[in-house]
């Protein structure tokens, strides 16, 4: 016998994209049906197949050379996005508006937190509030407060200004070169953020501490064409954001929690 | 030609996903160079027309161009592979693409066989979905697809690839 779920919602449900409703009612339902359980795992095992045997195909350089070229692009406006300069007070007013994001981001999510079983639309609320820190942060000069790529210049950087002290590694070998790190803010809370650079793209990496009593969130996603994904590891929590592919975050999460 | 800001918007927003453009015409015409051309092709189009592009999802824009100039290509070149669903036993045999030959052994050539023999229709959405990490609404806007059938038809996608995965390993195993 086939459930008539396995056709849809499963995949609806494995990829994020149920609203919290059909997603409790889905869940739900699979504690009844072991063929949508098994199907679930399968099919989650099969996206990571996919996703870890390093399928995406990638441009060339002689490609990206030949593109610029034809359209005349002029690399030092882009490089400017690249440079990164100390905020200045001026330019900071716009933080203003992040009180005003996290109180509501905070109202979203004390409701949603009554529900357990919605830990992946909690997952989501936040990401959306992390991409949004991201798109700030690659304002002139707004990603990185200090710039260094090295591992002991910026980890010591973050003594004293947080009440926790966050992994930072460089992986420039393994293709993902530490640009820097700053503070940020997340619901009222400070966060760290590390950046990365992955070719052209930029990757913030967030990283703060679980409230005692918080559930672990969990997920990977998608929103206006940033990629995000979430994890948490003993009692930290890591979020990346970025416009560079999932798979690219999927190694670099595999690099930092192997 | 663009003015020297909306250039620059362009770069930002559109040139960022060149990877993103790449992949998925490699993926649908199964093979780099034809892809490359495509993709340039797609790209000096993008630029064109990218004051008709009103904000948003800029790498689902330029996806669906690349999309539309990849069909079109496979229109031209290889119709058969859009009229017929394809046989995957045949298929596997025919896909004498050199960068899939050679890595036929591993895991990674078995997955890109079986991916490549899928229907391009089935094999976009799962690119889409799986190593660009797009939302149902982006697979939707890219492919023209209904919102509402994205989900069916990722569904019959995976499942098509799980079978042919199964089939593969049951014949390497003889």
């Amino acid at each position: 016998m086939t459930c008539d779920l396995t056709q849809t919602t499963l995949h609806g449900y494995c990829d994020g994209e149920l609203d919290a409703v059909r997603a409790a009612e889905f869940e739900h339902h699979l504690e009844h049906c072991s063929e949508c359980r098994i199907l679930l795992l399968e099919t989650r095992a099969l996206g990571s197949r996919l996703r870890q045997n390093d399928l995406y195909q990638r441009c060339s350089d002689e490609l990206r050379q030949r593109v610029e070229k034809q359209l005349g692009l002029a690399r030092p406006e882009v490089q400017a996005q690249f440079q990164f300069q100390r905020p200045t007070r001026t330019g900071s007013l716009r933080w203003l508006l992040v009180p005003a994001f996290a109180v509501a981001t905070v109202a979203i999510i004390a409701v949603l937190a009554r529900f357990p079983v919605q830990q992946r639309v909690l997952a989501s609320a936040t990401a959306s509030e992390l991409i949004d820190a991201h798109v700030r942060s690659l304002q002139p000069g707004h990603l990185t407060d200090v710039i260094s790529t090295d591992q002991h210049t910026v980890k010591p950087w973050f003594d004293g200004k947080l009440d926790f002290i966050p992994p930072v590694n460089d992986y420039t070998a393994q293709g993902f070169s530490l640009v820097g790190g700053r503070l940020d803010v997340l619901n009222g809370h400070d966060v760290a953020a590390l950046v990365y650079a992955r070719r052209k793209h930029t990757i913030n990496l967030f990283v703060w501490p679980a409230r005692q009593g918080e559930t672990a969130l969990y997920g990977w996603g998608s929103r206006e064409g940033y990629n995000w994904g979430m994890w948490q590891a003993g009692d930290m929590r890591f979020c990346l954001v970025s416009d560079a592919a999932q798979s690219d975050l999927h190694e670099l999460q595999q690099l930092i929690h192997p | 030609m663009l003015q020297p800001q909306e250039r620059t918007r362009f770069e930002l927003l559109v040139v960022p996903h060149l990877d993103a453009a790449v992949n998925l015409a490699r993926w649908l015409l199964r093979n780099r160079a034809d892809a490359e051309d495509v993709v340039q092709e797609a790209m000096l189009r993008a630029y064109r027309f990218f004051d008709q592009f009103r904000g948003g999802d800029a790498r689902a824009w330029l996806l669906q161009i690349v999309r539309n100039n990849c069909y079109t290509w496979l229109q031209k070149n290889r119709p058969l592979e859009l009229m017929t669903e394809f046989d995957e036993e045949l298929h596997v045999q025919q896909s004498a693409n050199p960068e899939t030959l050679a890595a036929q052994a591993d895991e990674r050539g078995r997955l890109m066989r079986a991916l490549e023999s899928l229907p391009p229709r089935f094999r976009e959405v799962l690119v889409l979905r799986e190593l660009e990490g797009c939302s149902y609404k982006e697979i939707a806007e890219v492919t023209g697809i209904a919102m509402g059938t994205v989900m069916s038809t990722l569904s019959r996608a995976r499942e098509r690839l799980q079978r042919t995965l199964t089939a593969a390993v049951t014949k390497e195993a003889s």
